[in-house]
């Protein structure tokens, strides 16, 4: 349904950091998702703090970490370079690069940080310890600032959680659990399966709940999400981390795919059965929820009448395609992602053979980032290959009439593909 | 239909996708009495169209037939009449991810072009969200806003026939996300930065020359914007093909049996992936 069930301002519009908030933490591209508890410590980057010394800040806030884990706003003029009036060379053809122009010493620099110098304060102290520094091309001065900025640098930003942002962090941190899901293909699976609010969606993924999670926040509380999952129960841990409201959670529903077949051959029974004799109370309470969850899923499953199917997981696509694929409409979008290209080939060949699917198309995505800056403007790496694969189609009436081999050929000629325009 | 709901049955007044075979689709609006060409024959709206199923086959009066599909903004975007160059799903999609988009959220855009990515725009922050669109082309400006109307998501935009990078967008400290297609979008961030709110948001560029991309950075960065990066995607298509690998004949050997060996792969286009352009995001922090 669109009407929306609860007034209440979701987390995403608070404009101040609260207790109980989830949140991301954010050092250069370093990101960790953590729940703000009181007198909670968290690790990151090698560093423990105290998050809830936060709330009350704005979120996008930058902090210091400040010895005990508090962290401290930091000042936006703290940011500031200090290279701009320095003098500097043309090109480094006298520079010896002898490993001897620092005259700090490692235990130089500790002492340094233990009189409680801010990192500014001590690459300060670096470049003017530097018996090069000012020898350097400006451009080699800025770059020699940022990597000491990236060493030392003892702050932390605390962000809003998103798709974005949790997508980023898992294929940099943890990417095995979300099947190396580059978050480019992410984006492209949200919008070729059409996930908007209202619709009714079904998700079977092994990403620890980042597909799951980027889904419903497509959705925005509208609409109602099926979550396939094989196993005894299905795995959110990643959808916490949105912090969604908790209205978002009524249209979350779950179902167990060990039933699938039972519900396709209309053999699943949902019914309120009497509970054995003996069993404790709590132990009933339980089941019944279960059976009640069971049923409720059942029901948006059996009239077969989804709007769009998205996949993406350890297990082989193909069967888990051709199982899901029946709950779909006639006219609607499925998306398979696998890390893998030939499983993706299987499916496209089953499908062919099915009917009942047209527009396919096997893609993957590749990304570049570029350095910008005046004269030095470059890219960087070309993220290709480890990001994983798609397979993305539209479902169609299934034509029972005709035998599948007269069905009009997809597998493209010589001519070439139209493929974004060109 | 609607853009940014699904319907079951088609209906008088919907725009409709008709599938004619792979890379061969055709928008159709249906009407009441009206009739649609296609190679395969005739499609008579009132019988063959309206009440039918969306995703049905359609038999027209040639004998052929054609499935009907349910529009969706990635449809349009591969069946849009062009005013300009467009937007292709591949950067929609990373532009959507990136700026964050989800229901709800209040978008400024300039130029509206063809209006291949505010449909997706639409898609994504409806029922609660809205866009603000400025072309300054008049004509252009006008088709849109017909087209917004035809394809009833008008409640959810307004189009605005003005210079961006001297009016800005007609409205100030209410977008979640602005993105700007333009020539010069340098001249339009303080614009983009005085629609925003004031909590913040993110916006998005799009350039095709990398002058471009470095003036709007510097732009950006003076306006006090974070967190920049310039990326680019590619799409690459793979298709699936059954080919055939002729053995060697080494002589007479009964262990080997066949000629040669059906492998289903994939191929390449002869061409690889171009470029459409570079997309720079950034973050307005709080102000």
């Amino acid at each position: 349904s669109m009407i929306r069930k609860s007034t209440l301002p979701p987390q995403s519009r608070h404009t101040s950091i609260k207790a109980g908030d989830y949140v991301v933490l954010k050092r250069g591209d370093i990101f960790k998702a953590v729940q703000i508890q009181p007198k909670k410590k968290a690790m990151f980057e090698k560093q423990w703090f105290l998050p809830d010394t936060a709330v009350g800040q704005l979120y996008g806030s930058t902090f210091d970490v400040a010895p005990g884990g508090i962290l401290q706003p930091r000042k936006p003029k703290d940011t500031e370079g200090s290279t701009d009036a320095n003098e500097a060379g043309t090109d480094n053809r006298h520079i010896l690069d002898d490993g001897k122009s620092q005259k700090l010493t490692r235990d130089d620099i500790e002492i340094l940080k233990g009189q409680g110098l801010k990192d500014q304060e001590i690459i300060q102290q670096l470049v003017d310890n530097s018996s090069t520094f000012r020898d350097k091309t400006k451009y080699a001065q800025d770059k020699y600032i940022k990597k000491k900025k990236k060493k030392y640098e003892n702050t932390v930003t605390i962000l809003r959680p998103s798709c974005r942002i949790l997508a980023m962090m898992y294929h940099g941190r943890e990417p095995g659990k979300i099947c190396h899901m580059r978050y480019d293909m992410l984006a492209q699976m949200l919008t070729l399966a059409n996930i908007h609010a209202g619709s009714k969606v079904l998700v079977f993924e092994t990403c620890a709940g980042l597909v799951l999670g980027s889904v419903m926040e497509r959705m925005g509380g509208y609409g109602s999400v099926i979550q396939m999952f094989p196993g005894g129960g299905p795995v959110r841990a990643g959808v916490e981390s949105f912090g969604f409201p908790a209205h978002f959670h009524d249209t979350l529903h779950e179902f167990p795919i060990c039933h699938v077949n039972a519900l396709l051959a209309g053999t699943l029974d949902t019914a309120c059965k009497d509970p054995p004799a003996g069993r404790a109370q709590e132990r009933k309470v339980k089941l019944e929820e279960k059976r009640k969850k069971l049923a409720s899923a059942a029901a948006l499953l059996e009239g077969r009448n989804a709007d769009g199917l998205v996949i993406a997981s350890r297990f082989h696509p193909c069967p888990v395609l051709l199982g899901l694929i029946q709950f779909l409409s006639p006219s609607r979008p499925f998306v398979v992602y696998s890390q893998y290209k030939e499983p993706l080939i299987e499916c496209f060949t089953k499908l062919k053979e099915r009917g009942g699917t047209v527009n396919l198309r096997l893609t993957d995505t590749w990304l570049r980032r570029y350095q910008v800056l005046p004269n030095r403007t470059h890219p960087l790496l070309l993220m290709s290959g480890a990001g994983g694969f798609i397979l993305s189609g539209t479902t169609v009436a299934v034509d029972d009439s005709k035998p599948a081999n007269s069905q009009r050929a997809e597998e493209p000629a010589a001519k070439r593909q139209k493929v974004d325009g060109r | 239909m609607s853009f940014v709901e699904y319907s079951d049955l088609i209906q008088d007044g919907d725009v409709a996708i008709v599938y004619l075979g792979p890379e061969s689709m055709m928008p159709v609006k249906v009407k009441q009495g009206a009739q649609t060409q296609t190679r395969y024959g005739v499609i008579r709206h009132s019988s063959d169209l309206i009440g039918r199923r969306y995703g049905s086959k359609v038999t027209c009066s040639k004998g052929g037939w054609v499935y009907v599909l349910h529009m969706t903004p990635e449809l349009w975007t591969v069946n849009l009449p062009h005013r300009t160059q467009i937007l292709y799903t591949t950067d929609i999609a990373t532009i959507t991810m990136m700026l964050e988009l989800k229901p709800g959220a209040v978008v400024c855009e300039s130029g509206t072009g063809s209006g291949s990515l505010s449909h997706a725009i639409l898609r994504s922050i409806a029922p609660s969200g809205h866009l603000h669109t400025v072309e300054f082309h008049q004509q252009r400006a006008e088709k849109a806003e017909e087209e917004f109307k035809e394809h009833r998501v008008d409640r959810l935009v307004t189009v605005r026939n003005q210079d961006v990078c001297k009016d800005g967008f007609g409205v100030t400290g209410v977008a979640d996300a602005v993105f700007l297609d333009i020539p010069s979008p340098w001249e339009a961030v303080r614009h983009a930065k005085a629609a925003m709110k004031r909590q913040g948001g993110r916006v998005c560029s799009f350039s095709p020359c990398i002058e471009q991309v470095q003036k709007t950075c510097e732009a950006l960065v003076d306006q006090g914007f974070e967190e920049l990066s310039t990326l680019e995607v590619l799409l690459r298509v793979h298709d699936v093909r059954t080919v055939y690998l002729p053995l060697p004949d080494f002589g007479p050997d009964e262990t080997a049996p066949q000629t040669s060996v059906a492998l289903k792969t994939t191929t390449l286009p002869r061409e690889m992936p171009g470029h459409t352009g570079y997309l720079t995001f950034a973050t307005k922090p709080r102000t």
